[in-house]
């Protein structure tokens, strides 16, 4: 079309707009969009080479410590001690210490948060009223938002001697200074709002219809919650579990304060642990010669937690996922 | 068999079934008292114990290894360029990411993976974090355990956080200003930047005010990269080393002279401050831009 | 208004002055209404005339809705649902309801008839139950041998009669329907017409409808309610439902009738 009529008016003739200059412009306006395109895409792209960098930075020094250490040795080895030697003059690489360690407080974690947590969604979405919700929430998000060095100093200085200090004698005679105990309920407290709120979100998703479905039933609020909304809302409260579940094997410097630096096969919480991000911890503060297998055991663990974690939130994402599908 | 008879096998048990629910009742509130209450229990803790240690001199003095005399001025300093540098390589990345998924991105596998793989980087253990920058950033491109390589490090962390953030705001800006902008011939990018983008920006900051206040407190990876954690100078260019509040914290909490717990409590007490102030930001921000948006 | 007619019959529901309330809003104004045992009594009138919420004091729903709250008296069986000493979850199992759109718990079609027995302590034997109810509900040929699926599975119309056998197998006294058919197709619709004819046999069934049709062809006594000027619902006029469709007393309700008929 011949752009000097395009408005329906015969321009004229020194006013016309070329219409080359038109057509340069768009060039130069497509090739800037692509410019910004491929830029932005960048930008996304990041995400995936941080993905990549974490692999690749784990496989990689990794590898330098599976070719001293055999690869089964270390995954069901029951002796962690990579820097002391043993009396033969031993250093040991079995990593199950250092398991046994992180999934103890984070069992201990979970058995206060679970419950917890869940009971918190289930009064928060079937029980309090709009104005007692918008309260609580925020408050309780306060808890996920505390630096968690925070909560190992209250764990290692309030909650190990309120602990310690407990009518118990078992506790009184047993419970060390460092325990996976007081981290495990430390930790708990932690995480509640990850599940209170993650499980509160699916359970609001349930549609109004079958609640009602159900009262018209005769049934009270408690059965209307626990065996309706809860069933419906399974799968995203199963996965508000599995969430905060990782985030409790991840979680570093509550574990390295008051869990302690013993790596112990052991499942009795008032013991001293080491859980494996502490033992990151414990060798990264120290003066680890880049390149030594000390340097590569801290890349081995990080691998195993990786995966640990990674697993874990592949699943918790796909239950989400698939719940918010369902309705 | 007659009506009368099946509601004879009916055993409502109302009276029961009713107290039942009054005690989950009882235990619902239970658990929420519970929360408050270990919420409660730690700020008193440690409002209790720090409250004695804190002065003007603990925020301009240095470490030391005497009590009297400990102060965290080199890690707030730390703190102030990690943080400073974390926002500038994140929000511009992590925004353009966001602009990417939201406006420009094809529906293919590609953009599901990338879609997927924020999601699973924000579950990724921060102590990972800390390894990644130490293998890359410390060793590989050899910055050493410097200010740089941290906010790299912590630029990582806090990306996935920066653009889910980003894509809620972005995905909020309603379509038909979008419409009205191609309308009036813009081109897309200008759509981005002169409606998209200034539409989508009190979400923007309010995820990234988020996400600094997750980096403010994040010990571990820091840990990872500095290693150091007794400092009596602060860093004046980004290649220095430097310590932050958390490990600072760590620092004391874990030093066996018990004044230290209460230096600790001191500490914790201004890193809470800050985390509070940019929470409250963050809200008045969100609460702001909620009643504009509802007149 | 009066409900001579109703009255003449043994009466399942009768209220009295019933205002209605959401906050400070008047919903409903002065409803005086008998509902006859074992019959169908059609709610018709135009939308926002408070006909779903009048449904809904039957088994105190409307309970749910922060704000909600009664004037006047609603008696079932002589007794007063509202009276303190009463609880809503008693009602609710005596009065049945199925909704507007099939909502079948996502649970098995057999737990989902089961479901009001089990919260209500049945003794007897759950298959038949679950059997006697299905069958009542005209869906058990089509069923029998998928009980163990998912009630999401079953078509519209199907989902729409295994609510029917949910809420028929606790034996209630009256079942409310809000507009039942309203989201099906016509084949569904005229499948869950009949079922309410053959329910009311031994049911008393208070249904809502916009459809005119559908209250000509399945109720006994039809309700005609509006809505004034201050947009609360209020009742025009009851009466058979012969009656009210040939001979409406009232110019409101022949306004109404005629126009949706026409």
């Amino acid at each position: 079309m011949d752009t000097t009529t395009r408005d329906g008016f015969a321009a004229p003739m020194g006013q016309r707009r070329p219409a080359m200059q038109l057509s340069r412009n768009r060039r130069r306006g497509a090739l800037q969009g692509r410019i910004v395109h491929w830029l932005f895409f960048a930008c996304a792209a990041m995400s995936v080479i941080t993905t990549f960098g974490i692999v690749a930075s784990l496989l990689s020094q990794s590898l330098g410590f599976f070719r001293e250490i055999p690869i089964w040795d270390f995954l069901f080895g029951a002796t962690w001690s990579p820097i002391l030697r043993d009396a033969e003059g031993n250093r040991h690489y079995g990593v199950l210490p250092l398991v046994s360690g992180t999934l103890l407080v984070a069992t201990i974690a979970a058995a206060v948060a679970v419950p917890a947590g869940l009971a918190i969604a289930i009064y928060l979405s079937e029980y309090a009223p709009d104005k007692v919700r918008r309260t609580i929430k925020p408050v309780l998000e306060v808890l996920a938002g505390i630096p968690t060095v925070v909560y190992g100093y209250f764990a290692l200085t309030f909650v190990t001697p309120l602990l310690q200090s407990l009518p118990v004698p078992y506790l009184q005679e047993n419970l060390l200074v460092f325990n996976a105990l007081s981290a495990g309920l430390v930790m708990g407290l932690m995480i509640v709002p990850m599940v209170s709120s993650l499980s509160e979100d699916a359970m609001v998703a349930v549609p109004r219809s079958l609640r009602n479905a159900a009262y018209a039933l005769g049934g009270t609020r408690l059965e209307v919650s626990i065996r309706i909304v809860v069933p419906a809302a399974f799968s995203g409260i199963i996965a508000s579990f599995i969430l905060a579940f990782s985030r409790a094997i991840g979680e570093t410097m509550l574990v390295t304060l008051a869990a302690g630096a013993t790596p112990r096969l052991t499942f009795n919480p008032v013991e001293s642990i080491q859980a494996m991000t502490a033992f990151i911890v414990q060798l990264a503060l120290g003066e680890t010669p880049h390149g030594s297998l000390e340097y590569n055991t801290i890349f081995a663990v990080g691998l195993l937690l990786f995966f640990f974690t990674l697993g874990m939130n592949v699943l918790g994402h796909f239950l989400v996922r698939r719940f918010r599908e369902e309705y | 068999m007659a009506r009368a008879e099946l509601t004879a096998l009916l055993n409502p048990r109302l009276a029961v079934r009713k107290r039942i629910g009054a005690v989950a009742y009882v235990i619902f509130i239970a658990a929420i008292l519970l929360g408050l209450a270990g919420l409660a229990a730690l700020l008193l803790r440690v409002l209790w114990q720090g409250a004695p240690w804190l002065s003007l001199h603990f925020l301009t003095d240095y470490p030391s290894r005497f009590p009297e005399q400990a102060g965290m001025k080199s890690a707030i300093f730390g703190t102030i360029w990690i943080m400073g540098l974390t926002g500038l390589f994140t929000v511009p990345v992590g925004v353009g990411a966001a602009v990417y998924l939201e406006e420009y991105a094809p529906k293919n596998w590609f953009t599901r993976i990338i879609e997927v793989n924020i999601s699973n980087l924000a579950g990724v253990p921060s102590i990972v974090y800390g390894l990644l920058g130490l293998a890359v950033f410390v060793q590989l491109l050899a910055m050493g355990r410097t200010v740089i390589a941290g906010a790299l490090t912590m630029s990582l962390l806090v990306m996935p956080i920066v653009i889910i953030a980003s894509r809620e705001a972005i995905r909020a800006v309603p379509s038909t200003y979008r419409e009205a902008s191609y309308g009036l011939g813009a081109t897309k990018f200008q759509t981005v930047k002169d409606v998209v983008l200034p539409h989508a920006l009190p979400g923007i900051m309010t995820g990234t005010i988020l996400a600094m206040s997750r980096a403010i407190g994040e010990a571990a990876p820091m840990i990872a990269i500095s290693a150091l954690v007794f400092l009596t100078f602060i860093p004046t260019d980004p290649l220095d080393e430097f310590s932050v509040m958390p490990i600072q914290i760590y620092n004391w909490v874990s030093q066996p002279r018990p004044e230290f717990r209460g230096i600790a409590a001191a500490g914790i007490i201004v890193l809470l401050v800050v985390l509070l102030s940019m929470n409250a930001v963050a809200i008045y921000i969100r609460n702001r831009t909620q009643k504009r948006s509802e007149e | 208004m009066t409900t001579t007619e109703a009255t003449a019959t043994d009466t399942t529901l009768s209220v009295t002055n019933l205002d209605m309330y959401y906050g400070p809003f008047r919903a409903l104004r002065d409803i005086n209404l008998d509902v006859a045992r074992n019959s169908v009594t059609a709610l018709i009138g135009p939308s926002g005339s408070g006909k779903s919420t009048l449904l809904r004091c039957f088994n105190r729903m409307n309970d749910l809705i922060p704000g909600a709250r009664i004037e006047g008296q609603v008696l079932f069986n002589g007794e007063d649902i509202y009276h303190p000493s009463i609880d809503p979850t008693e009602i609710r199992l005596r009065v049945g309801m199925v909704f507007q759109k099939p909502n079948p718990f996502p649970k098995s079609i057999y737990d989902n008839v089961a479901f009001g027995l089990r919260i209500n302590g049945f003794k007897g034997n759950m298959d038949e139950a679950v059997e006697r109810s299905l069958r009542r509900a005209a869906l058990w040929d089509e069923v029998k041998d998928r009980l163990k699926a998912s009630g999401l599975t079953l078509s519209g119309g199907q989902q729409q009669r295994l609510c029917i056998a949910r809420a028929v197998a606790v034996q209630p006294d009256v079942i409310l329907m809000d507009e039942p058919a309203s989201a099906l197709d016509p084949i569904s619709t005229l499948a869950i017409e009949d079922l309410m004819r053959e329910l009311s046999r031994e049911y008393t069934i208070i249904v809502v409808t916009h459809n005119m049709q559908q209250a000509a062809r399945v109720s006994d006594w039809t309700a005609f309610m509006t809505m004034g000027e201050d947009r609360a619902g209020y009742l025009v006029e009851v009466g058979g439902t012969h009656q009210i469709f040939t001979n409406p007393r009232d110019q409101r309700t022949e306004g109404y009738i005629t126009g949706r008929f026409g």
